[in-house]
């Protein structure tokens, strides 16, 4: 890894990318590591991951990074001791952004993002889904970077929703911004969400959807199709952006739009294999990545090392 | 012990076979939730509904008055949290033969309170005409589709995959309405089921050795309970009763015991195991049976506290528990 002050002599598009390179290679290395995890998800979502965090979202500092904290026990009556991930995400204030990933199963992607980006002190990965910890597999509201319970697909986007109308009745000017992937559009309460959003004119919502086309079953157009996305959420009220997801300038320019009283949506369109080309030729069981052999993990574990030496 | 792989998949086949009527419908958990096979094997009566389940319960309503049998297979958070309205109105009150099968029961996954299903008995049992079955074992999982298919109206199952050991001879197939007795005794009436059963078992076994005689009954069918043996086995029973449940011990079998033994005027003592009115988070499997006392060693120490005797049976005692690996080839993915 470069140090911090190299880092910051480089123009902010190559520092989203190397960032964008960083949270895969990590993601690779610990699917390595641990013969499974959620792969496709970061190749197609790195650069997505990395402009939210180093450009797009405005979110107060943390000291140092952070060790992700031991599971508290559930809140409740009884337990004063209870506490969301949101810390990782700095202090939270009326001119701050807000981050609500939707799709939990992304969480290896969120951890690897927090750490390459020093919200998150490396020990963090090392617990992920360990006994006791928070860096839970599907991130719950305890985990790093997560505030909300967001595992029981479409309860996330309304979750936020509620959050950004409150901002804006107490007049606060950050924004609300949700991650979130394409597939669990096919369940409705997403699209009461961006309904409700709509006609509450939350232009302080600003949701990226990783279009990597893929779901647990396979491809969504196999599974059950969502197209025309785009001009389904239009016709609900939003503004709506697609763009390449890979391309970082195109993913500033349009969070640099200029709000105009609907929610905005920036569909990006991704490869579930950007960036790791080996991955295609798991197709179309992209979802999760179990190795079958030992020879493939260890094409695997070369590809780390190639990541290391590509510039 | 015998463990077995992929039990539902390759049995599910067979069953569907020759009933044309059978039609299995997926929320985007098809290998997850073992009908992968069955989709490559029967594409016709595969439906493929997407990660939308409040559509998917009413849509199979509509198939049901049709006169087909749809089998629901998805996590078991998905139905009955997601689709509780859906499976009233649309599938309980018409009495509709949809059979849904939740997957990930209690604590038996890693994926933290969003896929845990802690209340689902409690909640499925306040509907009307729904009948309510469980699987501990392998067997259990091969006969309750034909259980099952018996009734009369819609079926909720909490369902194992995975690895699953063999507790039942292949040939104890699962009955409606009836328990399965594992051993007999007049001390202590232990009734267990799912997963706790494999755990009380193991327990049982060094408890006998100590000189306790339990009873120890594997329940399968939660609603409608008629079983009067199990009745007359705690009326029977010195000291008492235990439950044991992957389940909050609100709503789930301890509920269901100690209604029935009040309306008996049965008056012994109910001790109930299971989540004591609480979520849970995202760990192992051992390690949440330890952390919520749903283990073997639970079952101990609830025993010498209702019995007041100390036992002296320690972990090592207790065979060794079998550890599902995490990444075992019978799972779609770590969940």
């Amino acid at each position: 890894m470069m140090k911090q002050d190299q880092k910051a002599q480089l123009d902010w598009q190559e520092q989203v990318r190397r960032t964008a390179k960083g949270i895969r290679r990590r993601v690779l290395e610990h699917t390595v590591n641990s013969n499974g995890g959620y792969l496709s998800q970061a190749c197609s979502a790195a650069e997505i991951f990395a402009a939210l965090y180093l450009k797009l979202m405005a979110l107060g500092p943390v000291e140092a990074p952070i060790i992700p904290p031991p599971f508290a026990g559930v809140p409740g009556p009884d337990n004063s001791g209870s506490f969301t991930g949101a810390a990782f995400h700095g202090p939270q204030a009326p001119h701050y952004d807000r981050f609500i990933l939707s799709p939990a199963q992304y969480a290896l992607v969120l951890y690897a993002a927090l750490e390459e980006v020093g919200r998150m002190a490396p020990e963090g990965l090392r617990q992920f889904n360990q006994d006791g910890g928070t860096v839970e597999m599907i991130g719950a509201e305890h985990s790093p970077g997560m505030e909300v319970m967001t595992g029981s697909l479409g309860q996330g986007l309304s979750q936020a929703a509620g959050i950004a109308m409150a901002r804006k009745l107490k007049g606060d000017t950050g924004k609300v911004w949700v991650f979130m992937s394409d597939g669990e559009f096919q369940s409705g309460q997403n699209w009461e969400a961006i309904q409700a959003m709509a006609h509450h004119r939350l232009d302080n919502m600003w949701l990226i959807v990783d279009m990597n086309g893929q779901q647990c079953d396979g491809e969504i157009c196999s599974v059950m199709t969502i197209e025309p996305f785009d001009k389904r959420l239009e016709a609900f009220g939003a503004r709506v952006f697609r763009l390449d997801g890979h391309d970082v300038e195109a993913l500033a320019a349009a969070a640099a739009q200029q709000p105009d009283g609907r929610p905005t949506v920036i569909l990006a369109d991704t490869n579930p294999c950007q960036g790791l080309d080996l991955l295609a030729a798991r197709a179309p069981k992209l979802h999760y990545v179990r190795f079958t052999s030992s020879e493939e993990r260890l094409q695997y574990q070369k590809a780390i090392e190639i990541f290391d030496h590509k510039e | 012990m015998e463990i077995l792989a992929k039990v539902h998949a390759k049995n599910l086949i067979e069953w569907a076979r020759h009933r044309p009527e059978v039609l299995v419908m997926s929320a985007d958990l098809t290998s997850s939730t073992e009908i992968d096979l069955f989709r490559d094997t029967y594409p016709d009566r595969f439906l493929s509904m997407g990660i939308a389940e409040q559509n998917m319960l009413s849509f199979a309503g509509g198939m049901a008055r049709e006169g087909f049998i749809p089998l629901i297979h998805t996590f078991a958070v998905f139905i009955y949290r997601r689709a509780y309205d859906q499976i009233a109105m649309s599938v309980s009150y018409p009495n509709l033969p949809v059979k849904m099968f939740g997957f990930l029961p209690g604590i038996t996954t890693p994926g933290g309170a969003t896929h845990q299903a802690v209340e689902d008995i409690a909640v499925m049992r306040a509907l009307p005409n729904m009948t309510i079955l469980e699987c501990g074992d392998a067997t259990d999982v091969e006969s309750v589709l034909d259980v099952a298919h018996s009734v009369n109206g819609p079926v909720y199952v909490r369902m194992l995959r995975g690895e699953i050991p063999r507790l039942f001879d292949k040939s104890a197939v699962m009955k409606l309405g009836q328990a399965r007795t594992i051993s007999k005794g007049q001390d202590l009436t232990v009734l267990s089921t799912g997963i706790c059963t494999e755990e009380a078992m193991r327990a049982i076994e060094a408890l006998k050795k100590q000189g306790l005689s339990v009873q120890h009954m594997h329940i399968t069918t939660l609603k409608p309970f008629h079983d009067a043996n199990v009745l007359e086995a705690i009326a029977q029973s010195r000291y008492g009763v235990i439950t044991m449940e992957n389940h909050s011990i609100i709503g789930g079998l301890g509920s269901i015991i100690a209604e029935q033994m009040a309306e008996a005027g049965i008056g012994k003592k109910l001790v109930r195991i299971g989540l004591r009115d609480t979520y849970a988070h995202g760990a192992s499997r051992p390690f949440l049976m330890k952390e919520y006392g749903l283990d073997a060693m639970a079952l101990i120490t609830q025993t010498e506290k209702l019995t007041g005797y100390q036992f002296n049976v320690s972990e090592a005692d207790l065979a060794q528990i079998y550890l599902e690996p995490v990444h075992s080839d019978a799972k779609a993915e770590a969940l």
